[in-house]
């Protein structure tokens, strides 16, 4: 089976002050579809850069990043946005909801984009919360959330769209034990019942045991083990 | 949701900030409505003045007075339908702030050269037949609440003494842009006084009003005037009422001028306030907008989305303000002297002018935040600590 991301001689550096520094150097790797890898690594390592460069929110200076068949570090600006709404769920450490936005509305945000009419969001909207244990919140804001749970709705905007691959980057970072758990339980399940391919980029141990396979980055290159 | 309630509900999202800026933006409307009107009403105290009505003055100065020998002369010039003049009377009426125009007319004549000033025949005639009479506008009567037959007792400045004149007429303006406070009387009661206590001031007129059958006659006719005249010891200038006005009024044109000037740079004022207000916006959902963008939205929703909030609140602060002008407008028409604005309307284009400034300040205060938003790439937008 092909792997459906495929990353291949990937480069990136980012220029500060003038400074060029490298952060990303000649990266290949493959994740097979319905996989579940974790990335690790210490902090600046370049592993948010990596994710955001199969997340289609970031370009490469040189290597492709080819996913389910296409080259998205080919696609000009609008063609990736496109590609990036009905391809990617994305999960961020910090959750960010739309603060004005309820439970639902940030749920039903992505799916503005789609032809569907309100009754067929409103499906959709459901489900997802549904699957994230939170439809008894759909009219809260996120303020009146607790971290765990606003991660939830966050899941929940990710999966609405009913994406090819969810990458988290550290979507446990900033909850408690508890939360955690419950959030690595949720995306263990979105892998194995809704055969999602997922990638997330973890400080915690505990939360790269969850996955089938953890690579390690450093200093911009992939290593086996630290 | 539609992207109509999440513009609804960004514009709410300091409500303080949100309200003191609608507010800057109704006061500012309020001052660029007022400063607009008082524009027009001047203009159209200028456009009401008669196209077919030539005023002949003294050369060197509208102060000099011209011989009333120039009538006939004038009279004579083919072309010319009706001659009739008029001296600046003033004087005082009960105290000094009591300002309206006084004039000694040519009462055989006056009003048929001014139309507009609508007298009744019968109050024509016997303001005619009594010398010591005079006619007054009706928004003078009313603020003096005076009547046919009262006693207007003026005290003279220019031409001293004590003056008393018995009410024969109230005339009525014809349109708004008559001016309804003038007061006339007969030029002969005056000449009559001054032959007796100053003959060297007698048989002077202050200035000639012609009445031209052919309006494109105007400047002919005005030279053929002054040509008449020339090398006199009262040299004239002659030229159309319209003309006569706008220099008359030449202070005032100044000061409508930095009225005019002023009335834009309150749009300009207001713009960078809101201008201000929405960069601050913007700049605290740096973040928001880069999760949006990741989202898959795209450069036009975001415009779509910042301009609305910013069209928004200028419309509705254009609204407040337009809601607030028109009483207050109408409460400015009741203090302001009526000789000074005949007309003091909130006038359509007024209103039109100020719709279309919310909606431009509304445009261009987005132009900034919607580049910045644009400009920041996702990754830097993640990564931006407001
Ligand atoms: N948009 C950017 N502009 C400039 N420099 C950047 C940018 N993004 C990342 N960097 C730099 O690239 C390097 C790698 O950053 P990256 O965020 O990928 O690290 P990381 O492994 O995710 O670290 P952490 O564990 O702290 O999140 C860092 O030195 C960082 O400062
Ligand atoms: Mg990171």
């Amino acid at each position: 089976m092909p792997s459906i991301i495929r990353i291949q001689d990937v480069s990136k550096s980012y220029t500060r002050d003038s400074f060029e520094i490298p952060v990303l150097n000649n990266i290949t790797l493959n994740i097979e579809e319905g996989e579940f890898l974790a990335l690790m690594g210490p902090s600046g390592s370049g592993k948010t850069t990596l994710l955001n460069l199969i997340a289609g929110i970031d370009k490469p200076d040189s290597g492709k990043v080819i996913i389910a068949d296409t080259e998205i570090s080919a696609l000009n600006e609008s063609a990736l946005a496109k590609w990036r709404a009905n391809n990617v769920g994305f999960i961020f450490q910090f959750y960010n909801l739309i603060p004005v936005l309820t439970a639902y509305e940030n749920v039903e945000l992505p799916l503005l984009l789609t032809h569907l009419n309100k009754a067929e969001r409103r499906k959709h909207v459901e489900t997802a919360l549904e699957i994230v244990g939170l439809k008894d919140r759909m009219a809260h804001y996120p303020k009146q959330l607790s971290g765990g749970q606003e991660q939830r709705v966050a899941i929940a905007r990710a999966i609405v769209t009913d994406p090819l691959i969810i990458v988290g980057d550290e979507p446990t970072g900033d909850l408690d034990k508890n939360s955690a758990e419950e959030i690595l339980t949720l995306m263990e399940r979105l892998n194995k019942e809704f055969k999602k391919t997922v990638l997330i980029v973890t400080h915690d141990p505990h939360a790269a045991d969850r996955a089938h396979r953890t690579r390690y980055i450093d200093k911009g290159d992939l290593v086996e083990a630290l | 949701m539609k992207v109509f309630k999440l513009i609804f509900k960004n514009s709410l999202r300091h409500k303080l900030r949100t309200f003191l800026t609608i507010l800057g933006i109704s006061i500012a409307v309020v001052a660029f409505g007022i400063l607009r009107t008082v524009v027009t009403a001047w203009h159209a105290g200028v456009d009401a003045s008669a196209a077919n009505r030539l005023i002949t003055r003294q050369a060197v100065s509208f102060i000099f007075p011209l011989p009333y020998t120039y009538r006939e002369k004038i009279a004579n010039i083919p072309g010319v339908d009706q001659v009739t003049f008029a001296n600046w009377f003033q004087g005082v009426y009960i105290d000094k702030n009591q300002f309206f125009p006084r004039l000694a007319v040519e009462a055989e004549t006056f009003i048929d050269v001014y139309p507009e000033y609508l007298v009744s025949k019968n109050e024509l005639n016997t303001f005619k037949k009594e010398r010591n009479s005079c006619i007054v506008g009706a928004d003078i009567a009313k603020q003096y609440n005076l009547k046919i037959g009262d006693l207007m007792t003026i005290e003279g400045d220019i031409y001293p003494g004590d003056w008393q004149f018995i009410i024969r007429g109230i005339y009525k303006p014809r349109d708004k842009t008559t001016d309804g406070t003038g007061m006339f009387f007969h030029w002969n009661y005056l000449n009559e006084k001054l032959e007796k206590d100053s003959p060297a001031r007698a048989g002077d007129v202050g200035w000639y009003i012609i009445r031209i059958s052919n309006p494109e006659k105007s400047a002919e006719i005005s030279n053929e005037i002054d040509a008449l005249f020339k090398n006199s010891n009262a040299e004239t200038k002659t030229e159309t009422e319209r003309a006569f006005q706008q220099g008359f009024l030449a202070s005032t044109s100044a000061i409508i001028t930095a009225m005019n000037f002023m009335s834009f740079v309150i749009i300009g004022i207001i713009m960078l306030v809101l201008g201000n207000t929405m960069i601050m916006a913007a700049r605290e959902r740096t973040r928001e907008y880069a999760v949006m963008k990741t989202l898959g939205f795209s450069a036009k929703h975001l415009v779509g989305l910042i301009l609305g909030e910013s069209v928004f609140i200028s419309m509705l602060g254009g609204g407040v303000g337009l809601f607030l002008l028109f009483p207050v407008v109408e409460g400015f028409a009741q203090v302001i002297p009526k000789n000074f604005f005949p007309i003091f309307n909130l006038e359509p284009i007024t209103v039109i002018l100020a719709v279309s400034s919310a909606l431009l300040i509304g445009i261009v205060s987005s132009i900034f935040p919607i580049q910045r938003a644009l400009r920041t790439k996702i990754v830097d937008g993640f990564r931006f600590v407001g």
